[in-house]
């Protein structure tokens, strides 16, 4: 189990190491020259180069990156070319409100996803399967800029269930968290659908069945604690689809997340930025997934790391 | 005699827009409104601030020695309570307004201003202003980093700045009025380090309260103002990361006093004819031309019949219609809100048939190949597309190359590389309100250097000479006769054609109904994009 552990974080540390560098050597190619972009337009060539050597982006690319490495290690994310502050600063007061939209907006997937693969499981090939499957599928392919923009007209403009955006609250929580949920249900109601079908095929369901459960019983006893188990690796690479999704509809509801930070850093072409929250959530789906294997080896007895 | 008449004019719109201020009814004090901006602030430093989105909140956390009156380009004294200008144009001697306080209590003083200038230079600050003071003495010197003190600059006692300059130079209370010549107290920046832009403490009209990271900035009024009883508002609440379209959302119900970013281009159409908004927005002019260069160095662009027949072959008014009717035709470089812009100039007309005979003439009947950039980002492209049609009627066929801002530039920059570049989304918008800013960079000999701005690679040295001229010009009454001198100069380059000046683009500002001020105030030409200190709520 330890050694297990070891492997993985040593495998997470290469794919980090991967990252950091794909994002530095994309970064560095653009054709932004970020010493121009801090000296203005009234700026002599010397002005330039004297920042471009303040900066150190006058060294060669290994340089560069082996300094950024080396800072990073120390938990130093740089300075902010745009906002001209630590970068570890702007992403600190960005977490907090990206985890609450996380967790809810995660939260809501599953309650969504969970419950209509279940029922669309147990009523397979009538119409209101084939309803749900449309809908999830709808769901995972709607870009979620319309999506959010539609909600926010609907449920806050028209029928003022919910506030126009902010920040603070739960009621400014709900429904870019319900958004979310909506729009990446689909995935999770699929595989459960095909995953309680294929439980319910099992010897083990008919014999419960025969002794003379009820059906309910079956249901909640039987085949969801088997059914469920696919659905916990799936939350890991979830976190990673589910960031990509953050970054739009933060920016729709006014949420002041690490999603909109990385939008507009995007924008402004603000290079410390930009690679701070990619390699921030690259250690998140990391983790994630880590979390997300080591918790099946709980819920299932049946899977031996030994072994594989 | 036609100067007479100006001043006839000028006076008589005073008293009109007089006369509509106390239509509007008086100011009152008191009340809190809420602003919204989709980006997140980026700096509150005044040395390095330099957004259209930053710059008048700077401008109300701090002051420098001049300012602006408020609504107009008018220059007023600021900090400086009255200054005077040696004969040689050289000195400039300020005397400064007693008893001003920084917000953390400690008296403002000469020594005050002579720092907040040296930090501005300073390479270590990295401002990108430190280039508007290259008139001062001893620039060169801070500059380069071997000395940290301006020797230009002098404080004879504690409220006299005395500062000289190596040349005669009549934009230098203008770059007094920029925001990078903020005052600042030398120990609020030291202890803040460099985090000031997340801590100012200035002179000015509102203090920064608090600043939530990516939600909300809040300033509340500076009771100890030196001016009585500005600014009129007690609380403003600048909300961040708030979409465009939900801010006009949220205008409409009320929750929003002014939407910062404007209206999306997609939406203008709809809230321009919505009868809603139609006492909410309000219109106003920038100081900003768009162009088309054409680079003088290149065949055939290097005929000036050709230049000129292309200047006829562009089809404005269409250009105007593709962006929703956002900017007015341009026919001179100089924006109409500039002073020295000449109302009776009529430019290149639109005639294709004359640019037919134009290009016939120069020996290009059959046209010729060309290639035009532009910056890749909505709506240039689609400008350019209709600046290739209008050159396609008269034979000319232009590639569109499409590149990041960036690229563009850099192509500009050097002097064979791009024939004709459409300026949109780069260039320019002046950053005070006189005609020289639109002359050197652009289109004189010190802006057609590699890496510079002009790009079009023009540069006459006679209408150059005639530009320093006018720089000298220092005294103020002969600020009319500069003015006239600048709309000459323009006006004789464009016999040389070296741009196709194509629109200027005008600022939309959507307040809510109970907010109060003149519609200048809106759409301040310096104070960009409103002036807090002077809008009120009814």
């Amino acid at each position: 189990m330890a050694w297990f552990i070891v492997k993985r974080i040593a495998y997470s540390l290469l794919i980090l190491l991967g990252v950091t560098f794909i994002t530095y050597l994309l970064l560095y190619m653009i054709p932004a020259d970020p010493a121009r972009q801090i000296a203005g337009r009234s700026a002599t060539a010397e002005v330039v180069a004297n920042i471009r050597h303040q900066l150190g982006l006058d060294l060669p690319f290994y340089e560069q990156y082996f300094r950024y490495l080396v800072n990073l290690v120390q938990g130093d994310f740089g300075r902010s070319y745009v906002q001209r502050s630590e970068v570890a600063t702007l992403i600190e007061a960005r977490l907090g409100p990206t985890l609450q939209l996380m967790v809810a907006g995660i939260g809501f997937e599953l309650l969504i996803g969970v419950t209509l693969g279940i029922v669309a499981a147990l009523k397979r090939n009538s119409v209101l399967d084939q309803l749900l499957m449309a809908f999830s599928f709808i769901g995972v392919s709607s870009p979620h800029f319309i999506a959010a923009m539609l909600a926010l007209y609907f449920f806050a403009v028209q029928l003022e269930w919910f506030p126009l955006g902010g920040y603070g609250e739960v009621k400014h929580l709900m429904l870019p968290a319900i958004t979310l949920g909506v729009l990446g249900s689909g995935w999770y109601s699929r595989m459960v659908r095909s995953s309680m079908i294929e439980v319910l095929h099992q010897d083990f369901i008919r014999t419960a069945r025969a002794k003379g459960l009820k059906r309910l019983r079956v249901l909640l006893r039987h085949v969801l604690p088997n059914a469920i188990i696919p659905v916990i690796p799936m939350i890991g690479i979830d976190i990673g689809i589910f960031m990509s999704g953050l970054v739009v509809v933060e920016a729709v509801f006014g949420w002041p997340g690490l999603g909109q930070l990385a939008w507009q850093a995007i924008q402004q072409v603000d290079i410390p930025v930009i690679v701070g929250v990619t390699t921030l959530s690259a250690v998140a789906i990391i983790l994630g997934n880590l979390v997300a294997d080591l918790a099946v080896l709980f819920v299932d007895p049946r899977i031996d790391i030994n072994k594989s | 005699m036609k100067n007479t008449l100006k001043g006839f004019a000028l006076s008589a719109l005073c008293v009109a827009i007089g006369g509509q201020a106390l239509a509007q009814g008086t100011p009152q004090p008191g009340g809190e409104i809420v602003v919204t901006y989709q980006n997140d602030v980026a700096t509150l430093d005044p040395a390095i601030g330099y957004d259209w989105q930053n710059w008048s909140m700077i401008k109300s956390l701090f002051d420098g020695l001049m300012d602006y009156e408020p609504g107009t380009t008018e220059l007023k004294n600021d900090l400086a309570e009255h200054y005077e200008i040696s004969e040689d144009g050289l000195t400039y001697t300020f005397t400064l307004r007693p008893g001003v306080t920084f917000h953390n209590g400690r008296e403002m003083t000469a020594a005050d201003v002579k720092y907040s200038l040296e930090r501005t230079v300073n390479p270590q600050t990295q401002s990108p202003g430190a280039g508007f003071f290259s008139s001062i003495e001893g620039f060169d010197e801070v500059s380069s980093g071997e000395v940290t003190e301006l020797s230009g600059i002098s404080t004879p006692d504690e409220r006299t700045v005395e500062i000289t300059l190596r040349a005669p130079d009549a934009t230098f209370l203008h770059v007094m009025a920029l925001n990078f010549a903020s005052v600042v107290p030398k120990e609020a920046v030291e202890a803040a380090g460099r985090d000031f832009g997340k801590q100012p403490v200035g002179t000015g009209a509102y203090m920064l309260d608090e600043w939530a990271l990516g939600q909300r900035l809040t300033f509340v009024k500076n009771e100890e103002y030196f001016r009585e009883g500005i600014p009129y508002i007690d609380k403003i609440d600048f909300e961040i990361g708030q979409e465009p379209n939900v801010a006009l959302m949220r205008l409409q119900r009320g929750e929003v006093d002014i939407a910062g970013d404007g209206i999306p281009p997609a939406q203008f159409l709809q809230f321009r004819d919505d009868p809603e908004f139609e006492n909410l927005m309000v219109v106003g002019d920038q100081l900003h031309t768009g162009y088309m260069t054409l680079n003088v160095n290149i065949p055939p662009l290097d005929d000036v019949k050709v230049r000129q027949a292309i200047n006829m072959a562009i089809n404005k008014e269409r250009i105007v219609r593709v962006i929703n009717g956002r900017a007015t035709p341009a026919n001179q470089p100089l924006p109409p809100a500039m002073p020295g812009y000449d109302e009776s100039y009529e430019g290149y007309p639109y005639d294709v048939e004359q640019a037919r005979a134009l290009l016939e003439e120069a020996g290009y009947g059959d046209g010729f190949e060309t290639e035009l950039f532009v910056m890749n980002t909505d709506p240039q492209p689609r400008i350019a597309q209709a600046i290739q049609q209008d050159l396609a009627q008269i034979g000319i066929e232009a590639d569109i190359t499409s590149l990041a801002q960036a690229n563009v530039i850099a192509a500009g920059g050097e002097q064979d590389q791009a024939p004709l570049i459409w300026s949109g989304g780069m260039a320019w918008i002046a950053d005070f309100p006189d005609p020289s800013n639109f002359w050197g960079p652009i289109l004189g000999c010190e802006g057609a250097v590699p890496g510079g701005w002009n790009w079009a690679w023009y540069c006459n040295e006679e209408l150059d000479a005639r530009a320093d001229e006018a720089n000298a010009m220092v005294d103020p009454d002969q600020q009319e006769e500069r003015a006239e001198l600048w709309g000459e100069i323009f006006t004789t380059a464009m016999d040389d054609a070296p741009w196709v000046p194509i629109f200027n683009e005008q600022r939309f500002t959507v307040h809510s109904a109970r907010m109060g001020g003149d519609d200048a105030l809106y759409v301040d030409p310096v104070h960009v994009p409103v002036n807090y200190d002077y809008i009120w709520v009814k």
